[in-house]
């Protein structure tokens, strides 16, 4: 009943768990710098679009136990998190995987349709190649933020220097906004990840530890959303397609 | 099968969880070695890439912090020189050079003069504009002639023993003042009355108030929140 594929390469299981590391560490040691100042708006300024100005983060979502701690942590994990994203987008460039989460017309009728069968408006799950629509759109999204996140961060280390890049987003202000906004979403996404992990396909855990998946237990095969088939066995197994990837 | 899934599942569930607590407010020293490692890596790329032409801008139309410019300093009260205990104030301009001087206030004055609209960018992640006057550090050195070994500066005063030693470089920089005035006005003893270091290239706590002298040296100097473990560099 089983139909066992290669799915993740080492190298996509390999930065993907770096990658876990390196977020954490930098989230949590960027959250601990904010809390330095939990403001955007300059001194005696205000900051509309933060309804929480002022607010610190709790210290358990904090990572460094002190300000120079957390910079000391931040300043150097950040090089192990360009250079995994790095390996990653060009792995991805050299074997054609980026072609498993480019966008493409018809992604968001694609979309669409997942969110119909979780919310139980359509019956069997939409049929998908490696991801489904909204996971692809939210793989997609995250490098897209990383280079954000990136870019905000050299504007806001180096704001002289690097002045040129400061500008791109208006000014030192703006950029730790975007910097910290960005950060906010992709650990948002990142979240939902998690979630939908344990909650649809937890034989993906498998696929990026050991890189093997079963096909014949895929949500698609399972007919699964969040906690309904969570692990019943596929009824239908499909066909070789192009759901098969290595 | 489903021993392997299991397995897998305790294993990944753990290592994750299992960042996650590590990330609770620690800071685990076992990585110290590493993180100096990496201080002082970054420090080798902040100096090959910082420019004496970049410079911070600040748009002509943009408003000054003013009364809401944060004061700082780590005595107890605001350190005001006193001219009955200790005379007349004055600027030593000193070390590593060939015609050290002694510079009062009014000398100080007479020298050329900049007035920059600049941000001062704190090491906590706010930045505030105001309009600094004063002695750019290069003209000072041009004055004393520093000598080829003289690779740091010191800056130090009357805060008690506050004092942070720079790059040569972020010194030379010509954004780098020695200021006096602020905003249009005589500096402040809140701001660092009679005199003080104001640059945008450096984090605020480079950024030494009170100042009373400017030495010139072979080797870097620690500073006081460089010490305390900030980085010692402290560029932006």
């Amino acid at each position: 009943m089983s139909d066992l594929v290669k799915r993740n390469h080492w190298v996509i299981r390999v930065t993907h768990w770096v990658n876990v590391v390196a977020i954490v560490i930098m989230t949590g040691s960027g959250l601990r710098i904010f809390n330095a100042h939990p403001s955007f708006g300059r001194p005696g300024e205000t900051f509309p679009l933060n309804p929480w100005e002022g607010q610190a983060v709790p210290a358990w979502l904090t990572f460094g136990g002190w300000l120079g701690g957390a910079r000391h942590w931040h300043f150097a994990m950040m090089w192990l998190l360009l250079a995994n994203a790095l390996v990653y987008l060009g792995f991805l460039f050299l074997h054609g995987e980026w072609r498993h989460i480019a966008p493409r017309r018809g992604d968001a009728r694609d979309a669409l349709e997942m969110i119909k069968f979780y919310l139980f408006v359509r019956r069997d799950h939409p049929h998908q190649g490696k991801h489904n629509a909204l996971q692809k759109s939210t793989y997609f999204a995250m490098p897209v933020l990383g280079v954000i996140i990136v870019l905000s961060g050299l504007a806001i280390w180096k704001p002289v220097t690097l002045g040129f890049i400061t500008a791109l987003f208006v000014n030192y202000k703006w950029a730790r906004f975007v910097h910290f906004a960005s950060m906010a979403v992709l650990l948002l996404l990142a979240v939902v990840h998690v979630f939908m992990v344990f909650a649809v396909d937890p034989y993906s855990l498998r696929s990026m530890v050991t890189g093997w998946y079963d096909r014949a237990r895929s949500p698609q095969a399972r007919n699964a959303r969040p906690f309904y088939h969570l692990f019943g066995p596929g009824k239908q197994a499909p066909g070789r397609s192009e759901d098969s990837q290595s | 099968m489903s021993l392997d899934r299991r397995r897998f599942l305790t294993i990944s569930a753990a290592t994750f969880s299992g960042t996650l607590l590590a990330a609770c407010n620690k800071n685990p020293r076992g990585a110290d070695k590493l993180l100096d490692l990496a201080e002082s890596a970054n420090e080798s790329i902040e100096r090959s890439i910082f420019r004496h032409d970049s410079m911070d801008r600040v748009p002509a139309s943009a408003k000054v912090a003013g009364k809401d410019f944060p004061k700082y300093f780590i005595s107890e009260t605001v350190p005001m020189w006193d001219t009955a205990a200790r005379g007349e104030w004055r600027l030593e301009v000193s070390g590593a050079v060939r015609r050290p001087v002694s510079l009062s206030l009014e000398a100080l004055t007479k020298l050329p003069r900049v007035t920059q609209k600049v941000d001062h960018f704190c090491v906590e992640g706010w930045n505030a504009r105001a309009v600094w006057s004063g002695v750019r550090v290069s003209d000072l050195a041009r004055l004393v002639e520093p000598t080829a070994d003289a690779q740091y500066v010191d800056f130090g005063g009357f805060d008690k023993g506050y004092h942070e030693s720079w790059d040569m470089e972020s010194a030379m920089h010509p954004a780098t003042l020695v200021a006096y005035g602020m905003d249009g006005r005589m500096l402040s003893p809140a701001h660092g009355a009679p005199a003080r270091v104001h640059s945008p290239v450096k984090l605020g706590y480079k950024n030494a108030k009170y100042l009373t002298r400017v030495v010139f040296m072979p080797a870097r100097n620690g500073g006081y929140w460089s010490d305390q473990g900030y980085e010692w560099f402290g560029g932006t």
